[in-house]
């Protein structure tokens, strides 16, 4: 019997569905909180940066050592970093596969046409932990900062290039309300469904061609919910004389406190010894 | 008969952010019976609904539908979507389909029925809610307005002739017209074809006036159960729990404080207008 007939699996799907957008911010009261949004993209994107400087597995230590002592200020459980890093599993371990059994060297295993070579493994090794590293230190990020936090940062970031017409602000405003809107559609989604199932529908039985057509009569009517959605949020913005970038200035103000100088200060210590590793080993 | 035992919901069990949306609660509802839910927005109506045909499973307890335990593993959900039918909240955002008479169609061809069999159900629940089936039945649900909206996607509900009809705020952001004209309709059907009709709704009125027992719900626990008589002269309790009395019950108990002779089981204004010229000596 097909899984969808039990009553079990509408709820999964929905509590995944929560679970997903939930998910990400961790709300939390620590210093890495707290700190300037600028200061936690930068040093996300400087700290990616220094994971590919890396030449050695030495070099690695100090690149755990540094999130771990995030982590641990951070005071964000394990479990979620874990459930951040297990919808990429399968991504790390097709890059583990490819780089154990592609790369040619000194044969340690054989199989029929497959071989382990002692290249492969260092090589599968080194970019397994540099995977992990690179996803767990992303996630950190959005753990520790809220969405709008995130956009106002790259709003900021992004400028100084404004100079040279990039629309700063509207790609920040629609980041913003395109965050704004994911649990939204996600809970009309989860409604569409669940109409549809009293109906009658079936979602996961039958050959990949009758299941794209069973998502006919979800997918039309979220569009229409989304371009609706969308409309009415553009009247209310309008009615409010929202005209873009006009002098905006903004409820929370990001300030660059004692504490951002102290992260920079220690985020330098971090980069100067990776830098440090790469000219001396 | 519909039987409910210990129904407890909790959604997302063992998160931080988990809610117990219903706590333990037990209730029966017999064949051929109007049953009205009321409750204060978030107090658990949606999810108990939902239950009622599988959509949700239960965190614990069981419901019973003539003899056969729907939240048993085993029960084909299938089974359960025919006899008990959900027509959810602002239902017109389901519609789908190019034309009127295949969105209908949906429900059933889902059951599995022969093309025959299909358009006379759909010819038959488009006429049952009150729309000109040859009229509308090539035109696109997308053109219709609010109210025609809605019928057809109650006609689409109805189309799979559920032995239940459980309906969720089924006047929400209608006209007073279209408002009137649904609840009619379901009364009307519900007299047709004397199936078990639900219907959560925040319109005092309308509770008092259609059904035959009230179910009040207050923050996942079921509070009342009983004939609307019973559960409208239970005033303050009411009122302590954010919900309303129907607008005549409210005059008589105003009236009564004042000092006035009137009974306090007035339902309509019909009954409170009879009871006070009573009064009066007319
Ligand atoms: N999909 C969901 N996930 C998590 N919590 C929910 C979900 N749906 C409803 N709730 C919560 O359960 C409670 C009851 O909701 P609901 O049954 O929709 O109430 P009502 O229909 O009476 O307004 C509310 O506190 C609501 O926030
Ligand atoms: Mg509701």
């Amino acid at each position: 019997m097909p899984s969808s007939l039990h009553s079990g699996d509408d709820d999964t799907t929905k509590k995944m569905i929560r679970d997903i957008t939930l998910g990400q911010y961790y709300l939390g009261n620590s210093v890495i909180h707290k700190l300037d949004p600028r200061v936690k993209i930068m040093a996300a994107l400087l700290y990616i940066v220094a994971l590919f400087v890396v030449k050695e597995f030495t070099g690695f230590i100090a690149a755990v050592v540094f999130l771990e002592m995030v982590i641990i200020i951070s005071k964000v459980p394990r479990r979620y970093i874990w459930r951040g890093l297990k919808p990429v599993l399968i991504i790390i371990a097709f890059t583990l596969a490819v780089n154990l059994f592609m790369i040619k060297g000194e044969v340690l295993w054989q199989f029929g046409i497959l071989h382990i070579t002692r290249e492969g493994v260092r090589t599968a090794a080194f970019m397994g932990i540099r995977l992990v590293l690179l996803i767990i230190g992303s996630s950190m990020l959005t753990l520790t900062t809220r969405p709008i936090g995130l956009t106002d940062g790259i709003e900021a970031l992004l400028s100084p290039f404004k100079k040279i017409g990039l629309p700063a602000h509207e790609l920040a405003m629609m980041m913003t309300i395109a965050l704004r809107f994911i649990p939204t559609l996600l809970e009309e989604t989860d409604k569409i469904i669940k109409a549809q199932q009293a109906r009658g529908a079936d979602f996961e039985s039958g050959n990949i061609f009758r299941r794209a057509k069973a998502l006919v009569p979800i997918l039309v009517p979220l569009f229409i919910s989304a371009f609706r959605i969308a409309q009415e949020l553009a009247m209310a913005m309008e009615a409010r004389c929202y005209g873009g970038n006009v002098k905006r200035t903004r409820m929370n103000a990001m300030k660059f406190a004692r504490r951002d100088l102290i992260a920079v200060v220690i985020f330098c210590v971090f980069l100067a010894l990776i830098v440090l590793q790469r000219v001396l080993l | 008969m519909i039987e409910v035992r210990n129904l407890t919901h909790i959604y997302s069990e063992g998160l931080p952010h988990e809610s117990v949306a219903l706590d333990d609660v037990s209730f029966r509802i017999e064949d051929g019976s109007f049953t009205g839910i009321i409750g204060h927005t978030g107090s658990g109506k949606s999810t108990l609904l939902q239950h009622l045909n599988g959509l949700l499973k239960p965190t614990s307890g069981t419901i019973v539908i003539d003899g056969t335990d729907i939240t048993d593993s085993h029960t084909r959900m299938l089974d359960i979507r025919k006899k008990v039918g959900l027509v959810f909240q602002y239902p017109e955002y389901q519609l789908f389909e190019e034309t009127v008479a295949k969105d209908v169609a949906f429900g059933p061809a889902n059951l599995g029925l022969g093309q025959e069999e299909i358009e006379e159900r759909v010819r038959q629940s488009i006429s049952l809610v009150g729309l000109d089936y040859e009229a509308i039945k090539d035109t696109s649900p997308f053109e219709l307005s609010g109210g025609q909206k809605r019928r057809v996607a109650i006609a689409g509900v109805l189309a799979m002739k559920p032995e239940v009809l459980v309906l969720d705020e089924p006047t929400a952001g209608l006209n007073p017209k279209a408002h009137y004209d649904i609840l009619d309709m379901v009364q009307e059907i519900h007299e047709r074809e004397n199936n078990i009709t639900i219907f959560v709704s925040h319109n005092m009125n309308d509770i008092a006036r259609m059904s035959d027992r009230v179910l009040v719900i207050d923050k996942g626990h079921l509070a009342m159960n009983g004939t609307p008589q019973e559960v409208f002269s239970r005033e303050e309790e009411l009122k302590a729990m954010g919900l309303a009395l129907p607008d005549a019950t409210e005059i008589v108990s105003q009236l009564r404080k004042e000092g006035m002779n009137l009974p306090a089981d007035c339902l309509t204004v019909e009954q409170a207008a009879g009871a006070i010229l009573t009064a009066l000596g007319r």
